[in-house]
């Protein structure tokens, strides 16, 4: 008798389960780590919640739902450094850490408290995926080793810490090589060479960008496809590929800057399975416990990219190419894809849940232990921030350059990309679009790698170039160049044939918009509109449900596709929709995305069916259970009319629409006010004429002449002549804009005459005959106040003042709240100003007003000081999520109360200013510069920052350290500082110095500042700012490390010494030096070292937000 | 190109454009949720007499390559999809899905909602379908109506091989003989079969229990299939006479024989399961597998004997999805372990297989 049992059941011991977790969150917004940590952080939360366990969360940035006291238990906004964080331990006594859900800031920290010992001395386990396969994912040499140990395929490479070893590598890997340093954000300090000299200075940078100084040199796989697989691993050993994606662009770029499709297109099911197989292998070999990220390189297609093909019946070859052993960007768009949880089933994992415990929340009626199934396609694109930096390099390679993302989907991959391109919002840039130099180029576009590829290979094929010529030049496969071509062929139709309702449907299915099709057809989009009405060519709504359709689902997340079956009908009873913010870019953050959130809930609190409305799949707007129903869709016009038109149901008026809520979204929702409007439908807060009176220069001049509201002076002209004669009554400086943009966009401040004229000639080529506004130039301290108002009261939560005066975009500021170098006298000025401007505006909801304070003029009035209005926004602004962390005023709640109809009083809440609480905040910018070569980081009216952090603490010296530590502006003392200060700075500069010089910084200066230090007695070396003219230059002690802190102060922007100035700026961002441009940050800077050295960093408190508020002791 | 419509037995209208050969074709209209694996999926003789319609809206997009054939032939009835993609790109493609179709005989339809289409089969069940071109859809429902029903006969003969024969397209020493019982094999079994160095002899489905331990074999397979099993009382009593005298694998159609076999009965599924990615829980381990899957009918428990335990289950709706038998060498699973499509988690069931076969030879050599 032959016996034969299966393996007996191995019974695993499950880790015991916490109950009390930290969660450590990811920072500001840098780029390479957007808003995805933000969703991931608040889906860990909401699992730690359902499993009844205490979260503790802190994070430096305020402008996050993780930080709300609704999300996590208890909320820290402190800096993420070890020993703020062991001050938290030390006070929470977690015993669990999770340490993969906040990107690689929160990774990196916790592996710095496990390294110093902290969390073994206050038992905390750290949960999830253990460190040793963090370690041997991050550590090239140890993931290498282990690829090699399971029998997958790594490219060849060798590990560099040293000029003299990576000589050496080259020879034998040879170029193009690709250089990864280790333990990065986003690739930074890495490159593809292609040449020795490229070679030699990438990997310089890459060793210096590196914590451990060291990076991977690497056989380049250039024009290799690149796939990824999202998979997760449980405690049990189950493991799961939540989706494939496929990069359109091939391998070289890197893939936070590739536009993405999912699933994956061109792969065979042979194809797939093996990459598939191989990331389980990976995953399980590393013995993650929760979600991972595997990137590979498979052969293309031998055509196009030469290998030596793989013989019949054998499959191509592969290489793995990296793994993110956490929550990554990638897995926020997998989950957004696919609607599959990614982070909140990792959470739950680390718990010690196995997949098959953990409920789907889709279907409600199955397990997390299966695979998504998509009967849709994805795609992605990256929105890049070259818009504001025109003159920073646009070629894409390994070092990420995006600020953050747009995703489409639809039924056909036409349709996802054309509207993932409505939703970058480039100027309302369609497909069409095309560079008018393409044209005086003789057939020559830019082909290589940029932001703009996807518009010159559209407008190559549109000329008829080959497709198997440009799949060899760009490495882009034949499948996605043919579906361009497909898109070409329809707009030759669009151009050629009569608008019949058979055509119009098919451009539909393939994604034109009505813009588009108006275009080619030569009508007004709003004919094209009606034709679709005429014709009944409507969109039908289709849900993201995990399953293909296979089970019923509960999710309420759509889609729009031109198909038969609309599943997404009409929501019963009380409905309002909120137009979110679409993607993070320079301007736009993630405060916008907080304030959707928000507003969402809002108006479930209230009773309200909340519906949703964003492209962006990193955010928390998008995930499926913020809202009652979310549309993911490109918020233009016609995506939003759309979505109203079918929540209205068939054959309703536009009047009978639901409300739309626009001023959350930024100025993208804002944008959408005069078109809802046109419409005829419904607008809840502010109306579109309240906006228009805002935005129009012209009309708010005069609206706030007539309420006697003091403005700085100015006019608009339209000639060069104008210009001058204004600026000299103005009296220099002056701030000079186009009036066509809105915002800080290409606004500049200048000091003379012959600046004046090179910017008005300029602006006035680009300007189409519109005006150029010059106004007086009031180098006052800055105030920002948002305000609350219900159209008879106004609630003012908080009044911020700006550390740096005005000619800083408020973006780009420092900001205290509350004003405290204000005087009495200022802050009912602004009080008074405030309410007179929101109820003569009737504004409904939240408005910004900004404000400059000048020394009277007044000869009457000495020693007394002028408000002036600056700019006064309808809308919830950037500093909303701030101000209401620190007020404790739900702003946006509040706001949406008063658009349902519920006054301020009858919400409980007085008119005025709220009291001011006994705490300080201080509001610092974040920056990405060292990731955008080529952008000149000094500090001007136009925007250049991507996140924030928030300093929060009982007095102003502990907030501004606690401030300057989160955004890295933090001086260490020792050291040097190099000095490059413009002339009309230097008086004010000199106490600053002498600060400096009293820390103990050596001090360097360049040519004219250092003749004043020498003349005033001071030690000073000077070195050259002519980079030509010997060394030690500028560049050199920098780079040498003598400089550990660089001021700079720039005269301005047409002059030589900007110029100048542009290497030192440069060289210091590379080298990850703090560089002061304003004399007002560099004195805030100079004050916060000046007070860590009196003491006071250690006196700063670690409290969870809520405790300053009530201003206990810690 | 030209319209055409599936005709649904409840009179459910969908309009497209014919692809592939112009005729007229139907049968059961069953969907799948795998995203890749059309070539697998047409030529897996499981799917016999359907109307396969899939979930995926785009199909064909790296063509129909000479490698990744699961029989000789297309066995679908007929094909739908949301689209078919004229410009694949593979370099190993040679020639497009619409092509093949076309040389094979069998429509297609593309433009379809395939969404609502699977809302419609997953709500009502799966129902009979036409596939039509040259008709009106009242013409078409009424032929409809005319024509037998799935599961009125049985297809294993017409799928099964007519001659005996062995794969083995190189030769070298082979470590075991396995007899596959051809209920509608697919190809990837035989290369699994080979890859672990077994000669595969491919028997016709009604080969006698004797017949095949006369060819004296390590271990019998039991291949997949379509159709009813109930209709199958030849294979049954095949699989009764193998059990106990030779090590025994079951797949699918395989499994629900065997499962007859030992005195259960199937029934059949709302609308079955088919795609790659259904879990299975291995009840032995503990361990969930993703699995590809295509049955529309499955192993109801109550009638197995007290020796028969069930050795996984599916994690979503509970139903059987592998035995085991307490003192035989008898293995069976209801999903596909050679994927093709489909993940390849469950390959180690063949070589549980092949160790259930090391071990039997043991023992008898013992005895």
């Amino acid at each position: 008798m032959i016996n034969w049992t299966p393996d007996q059941r191995t019974a695993r011991e499950r880790p015991p389960k916490p109950s009390k977790v930290l969660i450590i969150g990811s920072g500001p917004i840098v780029i390479g780590q957007a808003a995805e940590f933000d969703y991931a952080g608040t889906q860990a939360c909401k699992a730690m919640r359902e499993e009844g366990i205490t979260s503790v969360l802190v994070n430096s940035n305020p402008a996050t739902i993780m930080t709300d006291e609704d999300v996590a238990d208890v909320v820290y906004i402190e800096p993420i450094a070890v020993d703020v964080i062991e001050r938290i331990i030390a006070r929470e006594r977690p015993d669990g850490l999770l340490p993969t859900l906040g990107g690689q800031t929160g990774l990196n920290m916790a592996v710095a408290l496990h390294e110093a010992g902290i969390l073994d001395k206050y038992h905390v386990r750290l949960l999830g995926t253990p460190l040793e396969a963090i370690r041997k994912a991050e550590d090239r040499e140890l993931f290498r080793q282990m690829l090699d140990d399971i029998g997958e395929p790594t490219p060849p490479s060798t590990i560099v810490e040293t000029m003299d070893e990576a000589a050496a590598a080259v020879e034998e890997i040879g170029l193009p090589a690709v250089i990864r340093p280790a333990y990065t954000l986003g690739g930074t300090g890495g490159g593809i060479a292609h040449t020795r000299e490229e070679y030699e200075r990438i990997v310089a940078s890459g060793l210096a960008a590196s914590p451990i100084t060291q990076v991977l040199v690497e056989k380049s796989l250039l024009g290799w496809k690149e796939v990824e697989y999202e998979v997760m691993r449980d405690g049990a050993g189950n493991v799961i590929t939540v989706c494939n994606m496929e990069n359109f662009d091939a391998m070289g770029v890197h893939t936070g800057d590739s536009i993405v499709v999912a699933p994956s297109q061109t792969l065979s099911d042979k194809e797939y399975q093996m990459l598939r197989t191989a990331s389980l292998k990976i995953i399980s070999a590393l013995g993650i416990e929760g979600g991972c990220n595997v990137q590979l390189a498979l052969a293309p297609n031998p055509q196009t990219t030469p290998w030596d093909a793989a013989p019949a019946g054998t499959l191509p070859p592969y290489y793995v190419i990296e793994v993110n052993p956490r929550v990554s960007r990638s897995s926020a768009l997998a989950s957004k894809a696919t609607g599959y949880p990614i982070a909140r089933v990792a959470a739950k994992i680390a718990i010690g849940r196995t997949l098959d415990e953990i409920p789907n929340a889709v279907t409600q009626k199955t397990s997390a232990a299966f695979e998504p199934a998509l009967d849709y396609v994805v795609v992605k694109i990256p929105r890049w921030p070259f818009d504001k930096f025109p003159f920073g390099d646009r070629a894409l390679g390994t070092q990420m350059k995006a600020t953050g993302e747009v995703m489409a989907i639809d039924r056909t991959f036409e349709g996802a990309l054309q509207k993932a391109v409505r939703s970058l919002e480039i100027g309302g840039r369609s497909l069409l679009w095309e560079d008018p130099a393409w044209k005086d180029s003789h057939g020559e576009r830019p082909l290589h790698a940029t932001d703009e590829r996807l518009w010159t290979l559209m407008a190559t094929i549109r000329r008829g170039g080959n497709l198997l010529a440009l799949s060899r030049k760009t490495g882009v496969d034949m499948w996605f160049l043919e579906k361009l071509e497909n898109i070409v062929a329809m707009e030759r139709r669009l151009l050629a044939e009569d608008l019949a309702p058979d055509l119009l449907r098919r451009a539909k299915r393939m994604g034109f918009s009505d813009k588009q099709v108006a275009t080619l057809s030569d009508r007004l989009p709003e004919q094209v509109r009606a034709l679709r009405d005429e014709w009944d060519i409507r969109p039908v709504y289709k849900m993201v449900d995990t399953c293909a359709a296979e089970f019923e689902a509960a999710t309420p997340y759509f889609y729009s596709t031109y198909e038969e079956e609309n599943e997404a009908l009409p929501t019963p009873g009380q409905k309002a929709l909120v137009i979110g913010s679409g993607p993070i870019r320079i301007g736009q953050g993630i405060e916008f995305d907080y304030c959707s959130v928000h507003a969402a809930r809002a108006l479930d609190a209230a009773g309200y069916t909340s519906i949703m409305a964003n492209s962006n799949p990193e955010t928390v707007s998008t995930d499926f259970d913020t809202s009652d129903r979310l549309y993911f869709e490109p918020l233009d016009e016609e995506g939003v009319r759309d979505i109203l038109e079918n929540e209205a149901g068939d054959d309703a008026a536009p009047a009978d629409a639901p409300p739309s809520i626009v001023q959350f979204g930024g100025q993208t929702a804002i944008n959408m006010a005069g078109a809802l409007h046109n419409a005829a439908m419904p607008i809840i807060g502010s109306s579109s004429e309240t906006i228009d009176l805002a935005e129009d220069r012209r009309r708010f001049e005069a609206f706030l002449s007539g309420l006697g509201i003091p403005q700085p002076p100015g006019a608009a002209v339209l000639r060069v002549e104008d210009a001058i004669h204004t600026a000299e009554a103005l009296g220099y400086p002056v701030l000079v804009r186009p009036s066509y943009v809105l915002g800080g966009r290409a606004m500049e401040i200048v000091q003379n005459p012959s600046e004046l004229a090179r910017f008005v000639q300029h602006a006035a080529e680009a300007s189409d005959g519109k005006p150029i506004l010059i106004d007086k130039y009031l180098e006052g301290k800055e105030v920002e106040v948002d305000a609350i108002c219900d159209g008879e009261r106004v609630l003012i939560p908080g009044i911020m003042e700006h550390i740096e005066r005005a000619g800083v975009h408020s973006g780009d500021s420092m900001a205290v709240y509350p004003g405290i170098h204000l005087t009495e006298q200022e802050v009912a000025d602004i009080v008074e100003y405030t309410v007179r401007i929101g109820l003569a505006m009737d504004v409904r909801g939240l408005m910004n007003v900004q404000y400059v304070i000048m020394p009277s003029d007044d000869a009457a009035r000495a020693g007394a000081s002028d408000v002036y209005v600056l700019e006064v926004n309808p809308r919830g602004s950037r500093t909303v999520p701030f101000l209401s962390k620190v007020t404790g005023v739900p702003m946006v709640q509040v706001a949406v109360n008063i658009m349902l109809g519920i006054s301020l009083r009858d919400q409980g809440y007085e008119a005025g200013l709220w009291p001011r609480q006994d705490l300080v905040a201080v509001k610092a910018p974040g920056f990405s510069m060292s990731k955008l070569i080529g952008v000149d980081t000094y500090l001007g009216p136009e925007m250049k920052s991507t996140g924030e952090v928030m300093g929060i603490d009982t007095t102003f010296p502990a907030a501004l350290v606690k401030a300057l530590m989160s955004a890295d502006l933090a001086l260490k003392p020792g050291g040097g500082v190099l000095l490059s200060i413009a002339d009309r700075h230097k008086t004010q500069m000199l106490p600053v110095i002498r600060h400096l010089h009293e820390a103990g910084f050596r001090l360097y200066a360049t040519e004219g500042t250092a003749e004043m230090l020498k003349a005033l007695g001071l030690p000073v070396e000077q070195v050259t700012k002519r980079l030509h003219e010997g060394h030690p230059n500028v560049v050199d002690v920098i780079n040498d490390g003598s400089v550990t802190c660089v001021i700079n102060t720039p005269e301005g922007r047409f002059t030589g010494t900007l110029r100048d100035g542009f290497y030192i700026r440069r060289a210091a961002t590379e080298k990850r030096v703090p560089c002061f441009t304003s004399v007002d940050t560099a004195r805030a800077a100079v004050d916060a070292l000046i007070a860590t050295l009196q003491g006071a960093a250690a006196a700063y408190n670690v409290r969870p937000l809520p405790q300053y508020r009530a201003g206990s002791a810690g | 190109m030209a319209d055409a419509l599936l005709v649904l037995e409840d009179g459910t209208v969908f309009r497209g454009e014919a692809i592939g050969a112009a005729a007229r074709a139907h049968g059961e209209v069953v969907f799948s949720t795998s995203m890749t694996g059309y070539q697998e999926a047409l030529t897996d003789p499981s799917f016999a007499e359907q109307v396969l319609v899939m979930t995926y809206p785009l199909q064909g997009n790296y063509g129909i390559n000479d490698d990744d054939y699961e029989s000789r032939r297309i066995q679908v009835r007929a094909f739908v999809v949301r689209e078919e993609c004229e410009a694949p790109s593979h370099w190993r493609a040679r020639r497009t899905l619409h092509q093949y179709l076309e040389e094979q005989g069998v429509p297609g339809l593309a433009g379809v909602d395939t969404r609502a289409l699977t809302r419609k089969l997953r709500n009502a069940g799966v129902m009979m379908g036409t596939v039509t071109h040259d008709e009106t859809a009242a013409q078409a429902l009424a032929r409809l109506r005319d024509l037998p029903r799935y599961g009125s006969t049985d297809l294993v003969p017409w799928v099964s091989t007519r001659h005996q024969y062995t794969y083995d397209d190189r030769s070298r020493e082979r470590a075991r003989r396995i007899v596959v019982l051809d209920l509608g094999v697919k190809y990837n079994i035989l290369r699994v079969l080979d890859r672990l160095g077994c000669e595969a002899t491919v028997a016709p489905c009604h080969t006698s229990a004797e017949d095949i331990l006369g060819m004296r074999p390590d271990g019998v397979l039991l291949s997949p299939g379509p159709g009813d099993p109930a209709l199958l009382d030849y294979a049954v009593a095949t699989a009764r006479g193998l059990i106990g005298k030779a090590p025994i694998m079951g797949i699918c159609l395989g499994h629900q024989v065997i499962g007859e076999a030992f005195g259960a009965k199937s029934f059949k599924l709302k609308f079955g399961h088919r795609g790659a990615n259904h879990p299975v829980r291995d009840e032995a381990t503990g361990r969930v597998y993703i699995t590809a899957q295509n049955h529309g009918y499955a192993v109801d428990h109550a009638g197995l004997g007290s020796d028969v335990e069930v050795s996984h289950r599916n994690v979503n709706d509970g139903t059987v999805e592998g035995l085991w038998h307490r003192r035989e060498p008898v293995m069976t699973i209801q999903y596909h372990s050679e994927a093709s499509p489909g993940p390849l988690d469950s390959m180690y069931l063949f070589e549980r297989f092949m160790t259930m076969v090391d071990e039997a030879r043991v023992n008898a050599a013992r005895a």
